[in-house]
Formats: C-alpha cells, sequence, structure tokens
C-alpha cells in the first residue's frame, strides 16, 4: 500500500514513531498531486513552500522529544470558500478570481496549531451551489473512481482530493449534502456535524442557517481526529453553541448491541435506483448482524423538503452574495456609474447556477411574496423539524442511502437543474433540520462505483451515528478501497 | 382654504459606546481614513457579526428615557439594497421586531398646551461607511461602518416647526441625559431625516410626504420645515400635487432640491438575520437599567420650579441642555441665589457660546465660578454690567471671579461722596440734558447715567447713580 492511501489515524503513528518524516510525507503528497492534478483538476491553489517550511519544524520538534500537536504532521486540503490569511480564496469563482483572504477561518485557526500541514486549496461548485463540481470557474473536478464521472459537489476537490491520495484528510462544507453527496461518490467518510458545533468564522457563507465545516476522510476514525480540532465554540460566530466540546474520538466504541436503526422503505420510492436499494439492504443487514434493532419509520413531509431547502437556502444567499460587487475587492467590470459597475461586474463574474439561485432567493424574500413562500418555507422548516424529531424519538439513528444514485457521467444532469434539485432528496434534511449526518462507504455497483450510506441522529448525537459507523467499519472494507488511477 | 402641516421626525442617533455594534473596532470620531475597520465592519467574505452588549443596554435606556415600552424579545433584520458605502450589501436592522416601542415626549403645542408627540419605535443597528468626492473619483472611508445606531421614529404628531423643533431638542436632552449618546450635531452623532406633507385643516387622512434628510442643526431643521410646508401649501393651493420624494435641504440657499430618487420605490426584502439570534431580555435587566438612569429632564424640570421658582420656561430651557443644567446646580451649590443663577446662564452664558450647535465644554466657566459671580453681584460688591464682564473673563481663561475683580480692579463704587461729584460734573457739563430731564424726558436719564459710567469705568452703583442724579436734578431746580 502506497503511504497516500493509508488513513490519517495510520500515518500519526507512523509519523509518531518516526517511522516516516514530516517532510518526507509532505513531499510523498507533493509527487502524488503532481502527478495526478492534471487529471484531476483539484487543486486551484498549492502552499507547497509554507507546507514544506512546516514540515521541517515539525521534523524538529518531532526530533527533540516534543509533542508535534494531536494532527501533528498531516497534511490536508481545504474547499476554497474557506480563508486563509495571505492566500487566494476564490470559491471557484471569476468574481473571486484575484481576492486574496486577509484572515483566517476559525477550522483552519485550530488545525494550524494542532500540527496540521495545508497543501493547498481545492476545487468546488461556486460559491458552494451545486452538487457535481461542474459549475466551477476553473474547470471539472473528475471522479478518481473512474474519471468520465462527476466525484459529487460542492465539496467535489474535497472528496476527490482524498480518495485519491493529494491529502490526509480534506475539509469541505455542506449546505443541502455538499460534503456527504461527494463523500457518497468518492468512497470517503463525509460528516455534516451538528448546526452550531464548527464554527463559520471565515467560511464564504451560502446559506447562513444551513452551512456547517466539516471532514473528508478514509474512516470515522480519521473523522473524529479531525473534529476533535476543528469543533468547539468560537465567539466571533453568534450562531456558534457556547457548550463544553464532544469528544469524538470517545464515541469510537466497539459494539452496538439494541442500537435501534430506523429505516425507510418507502422513501427508496423517490427514483433510487436498483444498485442503491441492493446496497441499502446489505447495509441494513450488517447492522442487523452488529446487533442493532431496525425499526420501521416514516416521515410525514419529505416531499416539501427540498422546495423549503432551495427557498430558504436561495433567499439567504441572495443577501449573503450581494457584497460581491466589484466596488471594494475581487475583479470588477468597469462602469460610468456604481450602479454600472455592480450590475457589469455581477453580470460578468457569476456563473450561471449562481445566478439562478439568487434570483430565485430575491423572488423568494421580495414584497408580495415573502409571506406566501420565504415565510412559509420557513414555517414548513419548523415542520419538518418537528417530523424529524418525531421519528428519532422512536429510534437512536436513522438510516437512509446518500443520493439516489452513484456518480453520474459529466455533462449527463446539469442541463436539467430541477432534476439535479431533486437528488438532494436525503441530504437535505439534515441541514434543514440542524441535526448531524455521516455518509460512509457501504458498497459498490457492479461497475465499481462507490455507493454511501447515511446515518443521522438528534442535534448533539454524534455519538451515536459514530459508534454505529465505526462498528460498521470494522466489520466490512468498502472504506478500505482505492481507486486505479 | 387653510392647511394643517403634518409632521413626522426620524432621529438617528449614534449610540456612545467604546466599540462598533457587530466588532470590537473603536468608535472614535476623526480618526484617518480606514483606520477603525477590520474584517467584520467592512464585509469581507467569511465574517459574521456578533452583537455588542452595551449596545443593547444603552438601546433600553434610550427607550426607558423616551417613555417606551421595551420589547423583551427583539429580532435582528438585514435591510438589502446595493450602494458603494454599505460593504455588506445589507444593513443589519430591526424591522418587524424593533426593541422599543409606544414612547412619547412632551412638548407645549402654540396655545400653550401640552401635547403628547408619539414615538412610534426605536430599533438598533449599524451605521454605513462614508463617500468622498475628490478629484474626480469617488474614496469609500470604512470607518463609520459599524457604528451602533438608535433609529427613533415619531408619530405624524407635529404641527409646526417650533413643535419639531420642541421635540427634538427634548429628544436630544433625554438621550444626553441616559447619557447613551454625546448627541454631537457637528461630528453627525444625532441626524434628523423629516417628513412633510400638507392637508386641508379638518382633513383626515395624510397627504403625500416628502421626505428631508440627515439635518444637523436645529436651525436647519425649522429653516428647512418651514420652506418645505410653505412650498407644499402654495402647490396644492393652485391646485397642484406633491410627488413622494427625498429632497436635500440647501441651507447655504435656503431651499429644497429634489433628488428624484427612487427610494419610495425600493423593496428592502427585510428577513432576520440568519447569522444572528433574538435579543431576549428579562424583567430584572430591564429593571436594572432603569434604576442606572439619572434623572430625567422632565423631572428635573418640576424640581427646579417647585424648589427654586424659576418659570417653566426657564426651567425647560435649562434642563434641555445636560451641561446648563449641571452648570446651574453647582452654581447653586456653592451659594449662588438660583433665580439670578439661571437669568445669568440664560441671559449671559448662552449669549458667549457662538454657535449653539458647538459643544459647551468649549467655555471655560465652572459652576462654581458662576455662582461666586452671582453672590458678588447679590451682595453689590460688583454691578450688573460688570458682572457681564467677569463672566466673560471667566468663561475666556478660566480664571477666578475674585481674582478678575480684584486685578482690575472692578469693585462697585459705593461712595456717594465720589459718585455725586462725577454726577455733578456730568451734569453741569450737560446743561440742555438737564433741561430735558426737567421736563420728563427718560432717554436723557440714560445718557447721563451712562456719560456718568463712562468716567467711572462702568464701577458705579446704578441705584446710587440714578438716586444722585434726582438729588442734584432737584438741587439745580430751586
Amino acid at each position: 500500500m502506497e503511504l497516500y492511501e493509508k488513513s490519517a489515524h495510520e500515518l500519526k503513528t507512523m509519523l509518531s514513531d518516526r517511522q516516516i518524516s514530516c517532510s518526507e510525507l509532505v513531499e510523498e503528497y507533493i509527487n502524488r498531486i503532481e502527478n495526478t492534478n492534471g487529471t484531476l483538476e483539484t487543486f486551484l491553489t498549492k502552499t507547497y513552500e509554507a507546507a514544506r517550511a512546516k514540515a521541517k519544524s515539525i521534523d524538529n520538534r518531532l526530533a527533540a522529544g516534543e509533542d508535534a500537536g494531536p494532527l501533528g504532521g498531516l497534511p490536508f486540503a481545504l474547499k476554497d470558500n474557506m480563508c486563509v490569511d495571505g492566500v487566494s480564496a476564490t470559491c471557484s469563482s471569476r468574481l473571486l478570481e484575484n481576492f486574496t483572504a486577509p484572515y483566517s477561518c476559525h477550522v483552519y485557526e485550530r488545525l494550524d496549531a494542532n500540527g496540521a500541514i495545508l497543501l493547498g486549496k481545492v476545487d468546488m461548485d461556486e460559491f458552494a451551489m451545486g452538487a457535481s463540481n461542474e459549475n466551477s470557474a476553473y474547470g471539472t473536478v473528475k471522479n478518481p473512481y473512474d474519471i468520465t464521472r462527476v466525484p459529487g459537489g460542492s465539496s467535489g476537490a474535497s472528496a476527490a482530493s482524498v480518495a485519491a491520495g493529494q491529502a490526509a484528510f480534506a475539509l469541505g462544507s455542506d449546505t443541502g449534502g455538499s460534503i456527504r453527496t461527494p463523500a457518497a461518490f468518492c468512497n470517503l467518510t463525509g460528516l455534516k456535524p451538528t448546526y452550531g458545533t464548527v464554527s463559520r468564522y471565515g467560511l464564504i457563507a451560502f446559506a447562513s442557517s444551513f452551512d456547517q465545516i466539516g471532514p473528508l476522510a478514509r474512516d470515522i476514525t480519521d473523522a473524529a481526529l479531525i473534529m476533535d480540532t476543528i469543533a468547539g465554540y468560537d465567539q466571533r460566530d453568534s450562531t456558534s453553541i457556547n457548550m463544553k466540546k464532544l469528544d469524538y474520538a470517545s464515541f469510537l466504541q466497539t459494539g452496538m448491541k439494541g442500537m435501534k436503526i430506523g429505516v425507510d422503505r418507502d422513501a427508496l420510492k423517490a427514483g433510487v435506483e436498483d444498485e442503491t436499494i441492493r446496497v441499502y439492504e446489505e447495509t441494513i443487514g450488517v447492522f442487523k448482524k452488529l446487533g442493532a434493532e431496525i425499526v420501521e419509520v416514516s416521515f410525514d413531509l419529505l416531499q416539501y423538503a427540498v422546495p423549503v431547502y432551495y427557498m430558504v437556502a436561495c433567499s439567504e444567499a441572495s443577501s449573503n452574495l450581494a457584497r460581491f460587487d466589484g466596488i471594494r475587492y475581487g475583479v470588477r467590470a468597469e462602469g460610468k456609474t456604481p450602479e454600472e459597475i455592480i450590475v457589469n461586474s455581477r453580470n460578468k463574474g457569476f456563473g450561471e447556477e449562481v445566478k439562478r439561485r439568487i434570483m430565485l432567493g430575491t423572488y423568494a424574500l421580495s414584497a408580495g411574496y415573502y409571506d406566501a413562500y420565504y415565510n412559509k418555507a420557513l414555517k414548513v422548516r419548523r415542520m419538518i423539524k418537528n417530523d424529524f424529531y418525531r421519528v428519532l424519538e422512536n429510534c437512536d439513528a436513522y438510516l437512509c442511502p446518500t443520493t439516489p444514485a452513484p456518480a453520474y457521467k459529466i455533462g449527463e444532469k446539469n442541463q436539467d437543474f430541477m432534476a439535479m434539485y431533486a437528488a438532494d432528496i436525503f441530504t437535505v434534511t439534515a441541514n434543514l433540520t440542524g441535526i448531524p449526518a455521516v455518509s460512509f462507504a457501504a458498497g459498490q455497483t457492479k461497475d465499481a462505483l462507490p455507493v454511501g450510506m447515511q446515518l443521522m441522529a438528534k442535534a448533539l448525537n454524534e455519538a451515536v451515528i459514530f459508534r454505529a459507523v465505526y462498528n460498521f467499519q470494522l466489520e466490512t472494507d468498502w472504506h478500505k478501497r482505492h481507486p486505479k488511477l | 382654504m387653510s392647511y394643517e402641516i403634518v409632521i413626522g421626525l426620524e432621529i438617528h442617533c449614534e449610540l456612545a459606546t467604546k466599540s462598533k455594534i457587530f466588532c470590537g473596532c473603536p468608535t472614535t470620531f476623526g480618526a484617518a481614513e480606514n483606520e477603525n475597520v477590520c474584517p467584520v465592519c467592512m464585509g469581507l467574505p467569511g465574517t459574521l457579526p456578533v452583537l455588542n452588549a452595551t449596545v443593547v443596554e444603552y438601546a433600553v435606556k434610550a427607550g426607558l428615557a423616551l417613555n417606551c415600552r421595551i420589547n423583551k424579545e427583539s429580532v435582528m433584520d438585514r435591510k438589502n439594497y446595493f450602494y458603494p458605502d454599505l460593504p455588506k450589501a445589507y444593513q443589519i436592522s430591526q424591522f418587524h421586531k424593533p426593541l422599543c416601542e409606544f414612547g412619547f415626549v412632551s412638548v407645549k403645542d402654540e396655545a400653550g398646551e401640552d401635547k403628547k408627540i408619539g414615538i412610534t419605535r426605536i430599533h438598533i443597528e449599524e451605521d454605513a461607511g462614508k463617500l468622498v468626492h475628490e478629484k474626480g473619483a469617488t474614496l469609500l472611508d470604512n470607518n463609520r461602518c459599524g457604528v451602533p445606531l438608535i433609529e427613533i421614529v415619531s408619530e405624524p404628531d407635529m404641527r409646526s416647526a417650533a413643535q419639531a423643533q420642541s421635540y427634538a431638542r427634548k429628544v436630544k436632552a433625554a438621550l444626553q441625559t441616559a447619557a447613551v449618546s454625546d448627541c454631537k450635531m457637528q461630528e453627525g452623532s444625532i441626524r434628523f431625516d423629516v417628513n412633510i406633507s400638507v392637508r386641508p385643516e379638518g382633513c383626515g387622512t395624510l397627504g403625500t410626504r416628502t421626505e428631508m434628510k440627515n439635518l444637523n442643526s436645529f436651525r436647519a431643521l425649522v429653516r428647512a420645515i418651514e420652506y418645505e410646508s410653505k412650498r407644499q401649501i402654495t402647490v396644492v393651493s393652485e391646485g397642484g400635487k406633491i410627488y413622494q420624494d427625498t429632497l436635500r435641504w440647501d441651507d447655504a440657499n435656503g431651499k429644497t432640491i429634489s433628488m428624484r430618487s427612487k427610494e419610495n420605490a425600493h423593496d428592502y426584502r427585510y428577513f432576520p438575520d440568519p447569522d444572528l439570534v433574538p435579543v431576549v431580555l428579562t424583567d430584572a435587566y430591564i429593571e436594572r437599567c432603569a434604576n442606572e438612569l439619572p434623572e430625567m429632564p422632565e423631572s428635573k424640570s418640576r424640581r427646579y420650579i417647585a424648589d427654586y421658582g424659576l418659570t417653566r420656561k426657564e426651567a425647560v430651557l435649562l434642563t434641555e441642555d445636560i451641561a446648563l443644567s449641571a452648570l446651574f446646580e453647582e452654581a447653586v451649590a456653592v451659594g449662588g441665589n438660583p433665580r439670578m443663577c439661571a437669568n445669568f446662564i440664560l441671559m449671559e452664558v448662552l449669549a458667549l457660546i457662538k454657535n449653539e450647535d458647538e459643544d459647551f465644554g468649549g467655555l471655560k466657566l465652572t459652576g462654581g465660578a458662576l455662582g461666586r459671580i452671582v453672590q458678588l453681584t447679590e451682595d453689590g460688591t460688583i454691578n450688573n454690567s460688570t458682572a457681564k464682564k467677569v463672566l466673560a473673563k471667566t468663561a475666556a481663561t478660566g480664571q477666578d471671579p475674585d481674582a478678575i475683580v480684584q486685578e482690575e480692579g472692578l469693585t462697585q463704587i459705593n461712595d456717594d461722596d465720589q459718585i455725586r461729584r462725577v454726577v455733578r460734573d456730568v451734569m453741569t457739563r450737560n446743561p440742555q440734558c438737564v433741561r430735558d430731564l426737567s421736563d420728563g424726558k427718560g432717554k436723557a436719564v440714560s445718557y447721563i447715567v451712562g456719560q456718568v459710567m463712562r468716567e467711572m469705568k462702568g464701577k458705579a452703583n446704578p441705584a446710587v447713580v440714578n438716586a444722585l442724579i434726582d438729588e442734584t436734578l432737584k438741587e439745580m431746580q430751586k
């Protein structure tokens, strides 16, 4: 097995044991990036100089017998919507092509302080709007398992980079499934944490009441390692929960006998492919074998999840993206008046999907429509939350597919945006309700395409889903697969 | 046809907190361009607002000082529009559920009757930056971005420029007394927007209103209202129509200029800011704020009338300005006669303040010094006109009044013999005047008194001078 195919926690042990040096490990990843980036198109900005310098200083600390930190020496990739002081942050948009962040986001500060090493900023759907990473202004990211297919989105390159061994782990952001969908398509473990447990300070916002930052990693142990570093109260984020940090590593316990897992076979009628249904049943079988009690559940309001999500998220986005006016930063298209500058810059700088969502959101908030659309959607959001809480009273965790189908061909779906939106049916619910949701590698199709399954639990109950995935990954090998690049 | 003027005021007031409303940047006035900024108040991508607790406290105190109901739950909303001085392209404000509602301020109407001017609401919001136009370019100074504001919206209850000015003065006095703002008009920490419409006397519906923004002196406020109300009445009585518009008041030329803005058509798409949580207050918190408020102008005014025998007019004028009432109370505390202290302040001290919008602190006059001057006048050591001189000197130099009187030998001359000699001398040299005096012409007395005072460098006791003029006249008539 190549070094870059190992999990982060394995590499951490090797570094601590001094089996490899940090500088060697960083070079290993840099080589891998250089060999594969042309194909995969994941990295937008490389920070090799700083990475090598940090690796050296960590090696010195290790040599002196010092601790390098919980993530000491582990190289990672960061989605290009997270700010790092002095580094480009484009959100994969033309509008921010020339933007260098003058400060760092909270999660980067935490990773940096704990010894992790930034290799670079990776591609995404523009302003996190998309589920396939086909909406980037800087090219299309490929799925390492099949380079004719999409890696998922919007954190497509975050997933592809880890799957391909370009980084030990990556951070993505999830607003309607943007960590979990790429995790499912690229055979990874991807977590959208409980809303409010990871600070959004420094994350360039898409939809404020939905966005959460989370890990894309090879397994749940890696995810726990990362969460123990990036999670926790940050006073700079007013939506950050002021509570004692959860101890994610402590959730990785063997044995899950008696855990109640809710399953909903009715939901599978929503256009889910046969192979995905097959993997779903196989996953249920594994959990049964591990001692879980399978409980039939059903939802009353699932059919409203996607419309409500798009209505509210786009409304928030229309406001969050208004600051990109070409006046103070970003790429400006000139005009004779301020209005012209603003209109021209946005027209030229934004891609089609971004424009579509801004228009949708603006419409939903506008006078005469606010009550019928935005306000109504907020009310239904509350009802959906209640619906989920009702279901989660009867089970510890809810199991469903991450996506209705595995990775599709590039260009296959991006002409029908409504169909794209509909495919978010299994992921948007966690963002609407704020509950935690993890996608984990659960099988593959006969074409060897990864299939991901999802576990959700009540808010702040990461303990139960971490434990379930941990035991699943002790029992199965899906997460140990690697693409043949 | 008789017309009624209907006026509503929106007052924007900067709260005197040390830091901005959503970040820790300082709010100091007069900093170099773009010095008091950070990624948050500049609205850079990825930044988030955190509400300054002191801003809430000051806004609650402002609400209590203006007799409002404090809402225990209020929400921060986004007001969305594009403009270069607005970094996020939205202003965080409060729309659906403001912090304070249903307040009032009392003024006197033209008939001298008490009238309540209603305050619809007070909400908290952030200020925008400043655009500077120079050398054919527009420059952006972000220092003011994020400075905390309260917006005080009145009911359209005012019916004249005088009522509007009185209302504005009372609001300013309340805010200064509550110590939530320094209300320095010349620094822009308090600004007035006026909405005016006219309608036939007795008509129940409101006419179309125009809006004048950012009037920053009482003088401009009054002049603008008088001009615009006259203009509207002229238009309407000639059968014309008033168009809803935002106007600029051109103080130099004394007229309003249409900005033909599309503001009336603006849809701000207000929605609750998802980056912030609702502001929730307890009864105990509101009570604490109320207990921390000092004595408000209304009750101070009642106390002055009851305890010191001031007239209502005097009491109102003194309590409208926190610096004046402090000066008054200090002067009385050292033993100055209250009515004389009030008189001196309202007649002489105010005259010394050249620009009434200027910070009173520019004068070096202390309450103690003023009280002393009043005492010296009352006990006859100096006369009234000397007192004015001493007051002016103290205010300019800060020098002790007793010292000034000593150094300049300003002690009033009460010596009958000395004065008699000068009076005789003056009357002897002005026989025509004496003849006028005999004929009962009052102007002659002033002339003689003036001449005597000139001879005696203003220090003669005026009562004695007058008495001796009478005495001398009688002698000369014998």
